[in-house]
């Protein structure tokens, strides 16, 4: 069963909060809304779970309006951040809940919490309370929880934000695993983690002050991204101010050799490129900058270079013997691995 | 090198610092506890002195007189004279059903306000709430008074008599107690993640299951504290009961009341109040015993 946002307007106190949102989640499609706080994405995933009430346009479920249905009757999967287990209850009650909720025989109760608990990997938890387990089993609970009544739609918001970074990564694994196993599900996944939304997104909803900015595959928005928000909200990126030439950009007096596609001959532009792209030394578009912080980062070393008043990164295999703090270098990029985008906060020279 | 800098670590820490116990062990407690022992007996002196002088010796009072007679000598006369007496029998019994079931009103319509104080959205509900506050300080007899004014025989619905019925002194109790239940399961409430009640929501619960099954169950802490407050306060309410004028109801302070200044009988009311503190401690006692194995 797929999403679908109808230009859905969501306001408080007149206060806009999610500005005619339309997008589609196919069935069976992992959606991220990604987006920093205060971006509307909670919002968005609250529209569908039934929790505000759109002050304008329509929430479809499966084709179906449900703009107007409380949440008790979207059957839908939901999975929040603080886990929002029920403490008195066992984990088996916790999962069983949505199912006593909806009347359903004992033996099939029995039969999918079992299911549910199996597939999470909790089956040896089931007596235990949620006090007596960690933050990952928790989140486990909570997904065969939602799992359990056998959703169309799962949605999560920002599920593993309390986890620590090793229990995160191996809970993305798991819904990664999940969601092979379960093809006909949608999910809709809020995040501000951009780690999060590349590993596990079918495509990717940059969201930023209430609005959608853009809409694609990961791959579609890091490596061709359509303005310099989502350049810089997915992955990193260098975001240089820039005038269009001919056959190429002038940066800091520096003619570099870039496609330039539709763009006007001395128009302002901004020109992205990835950090893992620019490299030390001599090469194609070559700028030549001065070294004013080294990080080493284990298999890298982020090397910030300023040029012209502009400050590179650039992420370098490990090095041997790295520049030193002051030391000048060249820093080179192919030209396709540069992407031109309309001017914005850098390309306005701020 | 490393050895080194242990053994150096070690060697600069003062010599009276003990050596540390091991993981799991519980260290020793210093030895030289004495100035503090004093120290804190004398912090606890005028607190114990209070407590001894102006509570603890005026009950020791009350028990001694209950225990002497007016015949003279020291014995249970008293008490057996009670228990004998239909009135006392009677007074218990009114107390303890007037108490019981101002305490279940209490909870059931403390219950159902509070839930809608704290979960329907309205306007005003935080003035509400606050007010819930305020209305804590208001003295139990302000609450008959106004109560005289609706139901009393010159009230605004007079007709109706019930005031000075054991009934209209549930309803003052009910009125004035209320709050006694709230204020804690607002608390309780007010601590309660509502994600547990959209999750609830999203797996197909209506509000009667999730009232039920998530928020009843974590308010049953606030709730058993509260009830029993009301239940040991309504055991010992004199005012509502001396202001509504309900004269066929005597209550244990009542009788208290009319044995000590009626009728001169300060054995009598002595041995009454006696079993009244009895049973406040005995229901103090049994709320302790099951809120500490309800989790509270």
């Amino acid at each position: 069963m797929g999403i679908r946002f109808d230009s859905v307007t969501v306001a408080y106190d007149g206060n806009v909060v999610l500005d005619s949102l339309d997008l589609t989640v196919e069935p069976g499609e992992v959606m991220a809304l990604l987006g920093p706080s205060g971006s509307g994405k909670t919002t968005a995933l609250r529209a569908v779970a039934g929790f505000v009430r759109p002050v304008s346009g329509r929430v479809l479920l499966g084709g179906r309006d449900v703009t107007d249905l409380p949440p008790y009757r979207r059957g839908i999967g939901m999975v929040v951040q603080s886990y929002a287990l029920f403490p008195h209850m066992r984990v088996e009650e916790n999962v069983a809940f949505g199912l006593r909720a909806r009347k359903a025989p004992r033996t099939e109760i029995r039969q999918r919490v079992a299911e549910a608990l199996e597939m999470t990997g909790m089956a040896g938890y089931a007596r235990r309370h949620p006090r007596e387990l960690s933050g990952g089993q928790q989140q486990r609970v909570a997904i065969a929880r939602a799992l359990a009544i056998r959703p169309d739609v799962l949605l999560l918001d920002e599920p593993l934000s309390a986890l620590d970074a090793q229990l995160r990564s191996g809970m993305l694994t798991e819904l990664a695993r999940l969601h092979r196993e379960l093809p006909d599900l949608s999910m809709l996944y809020v995040t501000h983690d951009q780690v999060e939304a590349l590993t596990l997104a079918d495509r990717i909803a940059v969201m930023d002050r209430a609005r959608l900015q853009s809409c694609g595959t990961p791959r579609e928005l890091y490596r061709a991204p359509a303005d310099e928000f989502t350049a810089s909200f997915v992955g990193n990126a260098n975001l240089l101010p820039v005038t269009v030439g001919c056959g190429g950009v002038d940066f800091a007096g520096a003619g570099l050799k870039v496609g330039t596609g539709d763009a006007v001959a001395g128009a302002r532009a901004t020109l992205c490129v990835r950090p893992h792209l620019v490299g030390l030394g001599e090469g194609p578009n070559r700028l030549t900058g001065t070294v004013t912080e080294i990080q080493w980062r284990g298999a890298t070393h982020r090397l910030y270079v300023e040029v012209d008043g502009h400050t590179l990164m650039a992420d370098v295999r490990e090095l041997r013997d790295p520049p030193r703090h002051g030391d000048r270098v060249h820093v080179h990029f192919a030209a396709e691995d540069a992407v031109l985008l309309p001017a914005g906060v850098a390309g306005d020279g701020s | 090198m490393a050895a080194d800098l242990v053994t150096r670590t070690v060697g600069t820490l003062p010599r009276t610092t003990p050596a540390s116990p091991g993981p799991g062990k519980v260290p020793e407690a210093p030895r030289n506890t004495r100035p503090r022992r004093w120290g804190a007996a004398l912090w606890a002196l005028p607190p114990v002195l209070a407590l001894g002088l102006f509570f603890l010796y005026p009950l020791a009072l009350v028990v001694r007189q209950s225990l002497q007679p007016d015949t003279g000598g020291t014995s249970l006369r008293p008490y057996a004279d009670i228990f004998a007496s239909e009135a006392f029998r009677h007074a218990l019994w009114t107390t303890v059903w007037l108490a019981s079931a101002s305490t279940a009103g209490c909870l059931v319509l403390g219950f159902l306000l509070a839930l809608v104080i704290a979960f329907v959205p309205f306007p005003g509900a935080k003035a509400v709430a606050r007010f819930i506050d305020v209305y804590l300080s208001f003295p139990s007899f302000l609450i008959t008074l106004a109560l005289l004014f609706v139901y009393g025989t010159t009230g605004i619905v007079g007709s109706f008599q019930f005031l000075t019925t054991p009934w209209g002194v549930l309803l003052a109790e009910v009125t004035y107690f209320t709050p006694f239940v709230m204020r804690p399961l607002l608390a309780a409430f007010g601590q309660l993640d509502t994600a547990q009640l959209e999750a609830a929501g999203s797996l197909g619960a209506r509000a009667p299951r999730i009232v039920r099954q998530v928020i009843l169950p974590e308010a049953l802490p606030a709730l058993a504290a509260g009830g029993s407050l009301v239940l040991v306060l309504c055991l010992n309410e004199f005012g509502i009961v001396l202001f509504t004028g309900a004269k066929g109801v005597t209550t244990l302070p009542m009788l208290v009341y009319s044995k000590a200044i009626l009728e001169s009988d300060y054995p009598g009311a002595c041995a009454v109040a006696v079993v009244n503190v009895l049973i406040s401690v005995g229901l103090y006692g049994l709320y302790r015993v099951v809120s500490r194995r309800a989790g509270a």
